[in-house]
């Protein structure tokens, strides 16, 4: 250790709390209104006497990079099998923009432009569709005659999952036993001395350096991130969270190889709008074969809109805000849409591995709740319930174990979490997904075939195969054909001479014609980070997506973390690297998997660490 | 001199200045569509306010620091979890409606009669701190009439800075017109002092702090009292917001010079 990094050591502080958790979002939501719902039955009970501060009560605390509590966008359909467990007279009217789902419809959209990369089976299915008229085809989709059983969500709800975490977060804090605390990134986990793959041990968690510059070497008013040492660490920090992906690295379990980036709107309808609050639509097809998306809609005509495009998809060319601006004017969306106006915006990384991403569920003094543990379901197309249950899971261990003066060690956590979760809905539902989504890395024809197959045989049959890593799912140019590399040649002189970004040109050359912005609705991304939000970037903090290899960048064909950086927080460099602003960031993590270059095999040549702030939709 | 002081801060909850915001009538007036679904902030002018505050009471050990905020329960306690880890002080909460274009008059009132009834506060050490303008619907004389209301005389806006000195006066810079800046002295607390900028950057989240906070913070939020602010003795003809026009370009490494002139240009061609 150098002397500098021995006087930083010197000044960093030290707390010791009972329980220490990371991220605030629904499984953390799940988990603590478990603990505080059986705490609060039973105030006096000793189980709730802190270990670490004796005479006080048990010391809980949760950290949450975002700015504040609920920052993001995010329209979310759900069962809420488990959410209403946990609450059972929830009256939707009391949460905003949450509704019960009313209707269900599922739409495989035509391209009405004719640019998207159809392979030659769905255009031969195209064509036949459309030769059935209207009977088959309105507004350029198919509306397929009902949805299907694993895929509906009858019962359930419709939300924001911002203004549900705001719900969940302000009955938390009401009681007072739970702290949580936003703007504080934690930066990793604090591994016991003797932890290694076979002893998996935890002791607390770093909070993130202040004072520091953009590649973290001290600067003005330094502050250490402080150690916040616990008997438990809990971690919820989602699928690009800083903790979850140091475990990952040091126990390595699972593969976190199945990733999509989910970019949503909120949209005030028109006042003449005939879209009933609790409508849900989901469609596939359009703008890209692989890009799946939805419409939900909120009361006070308000919808969220949004699209998914996933690792999967092989064209480096991820453009996803302008794929998003395309989606929103295919016919049987705009005739809806036309004349609404954009309340807010935002966008997210889905680890969608699932059960196959399943790391480590607990090691001694830590476990793993929510999306970063491989809870969401990508057959059900549901990850909100799964994550929110998993919380629950937990927090009735820890009650179990507090009860019981047990301690937080792994042979106790798995004895009651991970065996509750081993015999739960969210383990049988992620058996059934395991590999239904697999077709889908070798064509969308078989995927959907697989899905099918999945969905209808619980899982029993499906279209297995091995799964790439992300980076390698990136179709380079040189790959591609004689028409594709001329396209590209087209794109290059289009950009420089009209001074636009490379990818978003090439989608102009594939035929995709421009949008036409209308300052409402169909605006340009910059204007929808002003219009939709606020990036909350705080001083003093180090730069958190970092590119490994510069001379890999430079050499780079590709440049998809530029294609797919939802905030175009990553542009094109003078010396030919990817330049990174983190004032534009809004922390939605596509860049941790949307790398062509993996030095590894495994990882792309960028790294995504604890970062304060993010988007703060407008409305979310 | 004396030894400590006991510094009041009246900040508000704004909607984040920075979101757009669209004006929209209710059954109580006029107020902001979807306004408890928008981020909200410690008004920004409040929160040098507090920041200076806490600067000043760093100075002189044995000072307290109060924030005494009218808003909605649930939203206070949210934005508590952010503000909380900035500066020491103690939180007086007042449970009310959130913003909307209340009679100042009213706001003052509420304000005064909580500050008032504050356990401790000596009057002789009061410090009376806010914004000197609102980034919502501030009216512009709420923190003077507060002061009017606990009969303090001594009142200045737009301020800079302060310095206490070794007799027990204090040096006070304001901002006048024409871009100038005015020095005063006043000879001691009580005072009231609306905020400018002030000079400080906003501190760093300190968990410390935060954890500190919260000891009073959460007991204050369960105790708040509430109140209703009369609304009846306005009536509003019209609301609108200042005109806006939104050019978004992206440039990489413009040179200072070279943004204020067009900024210059930009704002000359309306």
């Amino acid at each position: 250790m150098s002397s500098a990094e021995q006087a930083v050591e010197t000044d960093r502080q030290t707390m010791e709390v009972d329980i220490a958790c990371v991220g605030f979002g629904p499984a953390m939501g799940g988990f603590l209104t478990t603990l505080t719902q059986a705490w609060s039955e039973s105030p006096g009970d000793p189980a709730f006497e802190s270990k670490v501060a004796p005479g006080m009560p048990l010391q809980v605390l949760c950290y949450e990079r975002a700015d504040d509590l609920a920052a993001g966008v995010s329209g979310v359909v759900t069962r809420a099998k488990g959410i209403r467990a946990s609450f059972p007279s929830l009256d939707p009217s009391q949460i905003p923009m949450a509704t019960d789902v009313k209707q269900e419809r599922v739409f495989y959209l035509l391209d009405p432009i004719g640019a998207s990369r159809r392979s030659l089976t769905l255009r031969a299915a195209d064509f036949f569709l459309r030769l059935g008229g209207r009977l088959c085809v309105k507004d350029e989709a198919f509306e397929l005659p009902s949805t299907p059983a694993f895929l509906h969500k009858r019962g359930g709800l419709v939300f924001s999952i911002g203004q549900f975490n705001q719900w969940v977060a302000a009955q938390l804090m009401a009681n007072g036993m739970v702290q949580i605390w936003p703007g504080t990134p934690v930066s990793s986990p604090i591994f016991a001395e003797d932890s290694n793959e076979d002893r998996r041990a935890v002791v607390g968690i770093r909070l993130a350096d202040q004072g520091v510059d953009k590649d973290g070497m001290p600067a003005d008013g330094f502050m250490p991130g402080m150690d916040v040492r616990a008997r438990l660490t809990v971690v919820g920090d989602g699928p690009v969270g800083a903790v979850g992906h140091a475990l990952n690295h040091r126990f390595k379990q699972g593969e976190q190889r199945d990733w999509a980036l989910g970019m949503k709107m909120v949209v005030e309808l028109p006042e003449d709008s005939t879209l009933e609050p609790g409508t849900v639509w989901h469609t596939f097809g359009f703008p890209e074969p692989e890009i799946f998306g939805f419409l939900y809609v909120h009361p006070d005509r308000l919808v969220s809109v949004g699209i998914f495009v996933p690792s999967w998809m092989s064209d480096p060319a991820r453009t996803v805000y302008r794929h998003l601006q395309h989606y929103i004017q295919h016919p049987v969306l705009w005739k809806h849409l036309k004349g609404g106006t954009l309340h807010s915006w935002g966008a997210k990384s889905l680890e969608e591995s699932g059960k196959r991403g399943e790391p480590f569920l607990a090691g001694d003094g830590f476990a793993r709740i929510g999306e970063g543990s491989g809870s969401t379901n990508m057959l059900t197309g549901s990850g909100v319930d799964e994550a929110w249950t998993t919380g629950v899971q937990l927090g009735e261990a820890v009650l179990e174990l507090l009860r019981g003066k047990r301690s937080f060690t792994e042979q106790n956590l798995a004895d009651t979490y991970e065996r509750r979760r081993r015999a739960s809905w969210v383990e049988r539902g992620a058996r059934e997904a395991e590999h239904a989504r697999d077709g889908f890395h070798t064509g969308f024809v078989r995927g959907m075939v697989g899905m099918a197959l999945a969905g209808l045989t619980h899982g029993r049959l499906s279209l297995k195969t091995k799964i790439p890593s992300a980076p390698k799912e990136i179709r380079p140019f040189e790959a591609q054909g004689i028409g594709d590399q001329k396209l590209r040649e087209a794109a290059i002189q289009k950009a420089t001479s009209e001074d636009r970004p490379f990818h978003d040109a090439l989608l102009t050359v594939r035929g995709w014609p421009e949008i036409p912005f209308d300052g409402r609705l169909l605006v340009t991304q910059q204007d929808a980070l002003l219009m939709g939000g606020k990036i909350q970037a705080l001083a003093g903090f180090a730069d958190h997506v970092r590119f490994l290899d510069k001379e890999l960048c430079r050499s780079c064909n590709e440049k998809t973390c530029i294609a797919m950086c939802s905030g175009q927080a990553i542009t094109q460099g003078a010396d030919g690297t990817p330049a990174f602003e983190r004032e534009k960031c809004v922390h939605c993590g596509a860049c941790l998997w949307n790398c062509a270059h993996a030095p590894d095999g495994e990882s792309g040549n960028i790294e995504f660490l604890a970062g304060a702030g993010g988007l703060h939709s407008a409305e979310n | 001199m004396p030894d400590s002081f006991h510094i009041v801060v009246c900040a508000g909850i704004a909607p984040d200045p920075l979101q757009t915001l669209e004006p929209t009538t209710s059954p109580n007036g006029p107020g902001v569509k979807n306004e408890m679904l928008l981020p909200a902030v410690l008004d920004p002018w409040a929160a040098s306010a507090l920041y200076e505050a806490a600067n000043l009471a760093a100075k002189r050990p044995g000072s307290r620091v109060w924030l005494v905020s009218l808003g909605p329960k649930a939203k206070l306690q949210q934005l508590m979890m952010i503000v909380a880890q900035k500066a020491s002080f103690e939180l007086i909460p007042i449970d009310g409606p959130i913003g909307g274009f209340t009679d100042a008059h009213s706001t003052a009132a509420a304000l005064a009669e909580a500050i008032a009834a504050i356990p401790g506060l000596d009057r002789t050490k009061l410090l009376l701190f806010g914004g000197w303008e609102s980034a919502s619907r501030g009216a512009g004389i709420t923190l003077q009439l507060v002061g009017e209301r606990l009969g303090i005389t001594d009142q200045f806006q737009g301020v800079d800075r302060i310095d206490p000195r070794e007799d027990g006066s204090f040096e006070v810079l304001e901002r006048v017109e024409a871009g100038k800046q005015q020095a005063s002295v006043f000879l001691g607390a009580p005072a009231v002092l609306g905020w400018a900028t002030g000079n400080l950057a906003e501190p760093r989240n300190s968990p410390q702090v935060g954890m500190g906070n919260m000891r009073t913070i959460m007991p204050a939020l369960q105790k708040a009292n509430s109140v209703k602010l009369e609304t009846n003795s306005l009536r509003y003809i019209s609301v609108s917001l200042p005109s806006q026009q939104r050019t978004t370009r992206v440039v990489k490494d413009l040179a200072t010079d070279e943004i204020a002139r067009e900024l210059v240009e930009w704002i000359g061609a309306e």
